[in-house]
């Protein structure tokens, strides 16, 4: 069958549009429970890392309303570590606060060690306010610290939980990555994850806990082995600890906790 | 039953099988089929995206121009994969979360794309709907048959429920995708062993 030029175009035009409209209806029409969703996913998440809940259960949102009693956040300054009381931390977007020129700072602007391991995870600009969860309940006090950086693929969004000293890795997870699922998806892969806890964070006032090349650990009680055929992915989540729990990061928080708890 | 329409239901579950004959929409099979619970949300997925895109494109095949027909077939299987992709997201999150990239790689399955341009271009809504259902079954049989396996060996236990007993050392190989590639092959090989005529020519 012949078809004109005319006719082809307006029959693309047409469909694009049908497609894009279906498309985009739907979306509207589900988007909130998608949210809403991704919220509870990332309250699961900061439960588990600091091991409050096991990775077998999936409670419903009132389940974990009722865990996250236990749960304190807020929004501290990054460069004094001080709390800053008038950012609510449950509306508080550390990741869309970077990017803003007023909230955020560029990476070209810190100083070289962080600037480097800022490059190297693509990490372009940091804010000038974090969130810290501080997990209450009587044996299983810790702190839960949002990370992230690029691995191969994708910006690996993640929490990293430490003990209250700061001492001590007591866990890390990812809620959301996008890497190759069998290799640098294994991130999530708990044997992986299980490597972390216990690992000692500072060493001689820098951070020390980190992620080699798969076979290469000298020191395990700093070194995390990396996964095999995913180095760039692995190595990326140990300069991600060493990001955020360094001098740009939450560094200014955790020396003042130390001063208030010797 | 009509010889026809049954030949058109029961072929592609054996001796048309996309996965096992064909050996289409292998990146699938052996990515995601660990366990069942997400060999079962891909064969849904697969499934809405199948049925739909044949009716949808057996509907308006005598609409799409020639020239355009590649393109206007991957703009209607990628909206319906986006379509699944959503719902996915927005009631099974957890599961989707395991599936992202895949449940967006149905769109480059040669298995829709194939059914697409080679039955539903040329054939009814209707019988493009049943030929979409039945190679999508065909595709889930093997998928949950290897799923089956993976979880089994590879875990001792089906759908999280514990099938062996606790001392049962879980076999890595099957949780690794070559243990998928495996196990297609042996199914391929029972296939052929049962159905000679599977065989090509030598």
């Amino acid at each position: 069958m012949d078809f004109s030029n005319r006719y082809i175009l307006g029959f693309s035009l047409a469909l694009c549009l049908i497609c894009a409209t279906a498309v985009s209806a739907l979306h509207e029409s589900v988007v909130e429970k998608q949210k809403a969703n991704a919220i509870l996913d990332k309250q699961i998440n900061i439960l588990r890392v600091a091991g409050l809940l096991d990775s077998e259960t999936t409670p419903s949102q009132s389940e974990v309303d009722v865990m996250f009693e236990d749960v304190d956040a807020k929004v501290i300054n990054q460069a004094t570590g001080d709390t800053l009381h008038d950012q609510n931390p449950w509306q508080y977007n550390a990741l869309k606060a970077a990017k803003a020129s007023t909230s955020g700072v560029d990476a070209s602007e810190l100083p070289s060690g962080p600037r480097a391991l800022a490059k190297q995870i693509q990490v372009k600009r940091l804010p000038k306010s974090l969130i810290v969860y501080e997990v209450q309940k009587p044996g299983k006090e810790c702190l839960v610290l949002p990370i992230w950086g690029n691995g191969l693929w994708s910006l690996l969004q993640g929490f990293v939980a430490i003990d209250l000293s700061g001492n001590r890795v007591i866990g890390i997870t990812f809620f959301s990555h996008k890497e190759t699922a069998g290799l640098g998806g294994e991130i999530d892969n708990p044997e992986w994850k299980a490597q972390w806890p216990g690992k000692i964070l500072f060493k001689d006032g820098a951070v020390a806990a980190t992620v080699v090349k798969k076979g290469a650990v000298k020191d395990p009680t700093i070194q995390v082995d990396g996964i095999a055929g995913a180095t760039i992915t692995s190595l990326a989540v140990g300069r991600s600890v060493h990001l955020w729990l360094g001098e740009s990061g939450y560094g200014p928080f955790l020396n003042k906790l130390q001063e208030v708890t010797p | 039953m009509k010889q026809a329409t049954r030949q058109l239901l029961l072929d592609p579950l054996h001796l048309q099988n996309p996965i096992t004959l064909q050996v289409l929409g292998i990146c699938s099979a052996l990515a995601i089929t660990t366990t069942v619970e997400t060999a079962l949300l891909m064969c849904g997925a697969l499934t809405f995206v199948l049925v739909c895109s044949n009716t949808i494109v057996s509907l308006i095949r005598n609409l799409i121009p020639g020239s355009v027909r590649i393109i206007t077939q991957l703009a209607i299987i990628s909206s319906l994969v986006m379509i699944a992709d959503e719902i996915l997201q927005a009631y099974f999150y957890s599961l989707a979360k395991e599936l992202t990239v895949f449940v967006g790689l149905i769109v480059t399955n040669c298995i829709v794309m194939g059914r697409a341009e080679a039955f539903a271009m040329a054939n009814p809504p209707l019988r493009s709907a049943l030929d979409g259902l039945a190679n999508s079954m065909g595709y889930n049989l093997v998928l949950i048959g290897v799923g089956l396996i993976r979880e089994l060996f590879g875990t001792g236990k089906v759908l999280g429920y514990s099938i062996f007993p606790d001392g049962y050392e879980p076999n890595g190989l099957m949780v690794l995708s070559p243990g998928a590639f495996l196990i297609i092959g042996i199914f391929i090989w029972i296939q052929r062993s049962i159905s000679p005529e599977m065989n090509e020519d030598s």
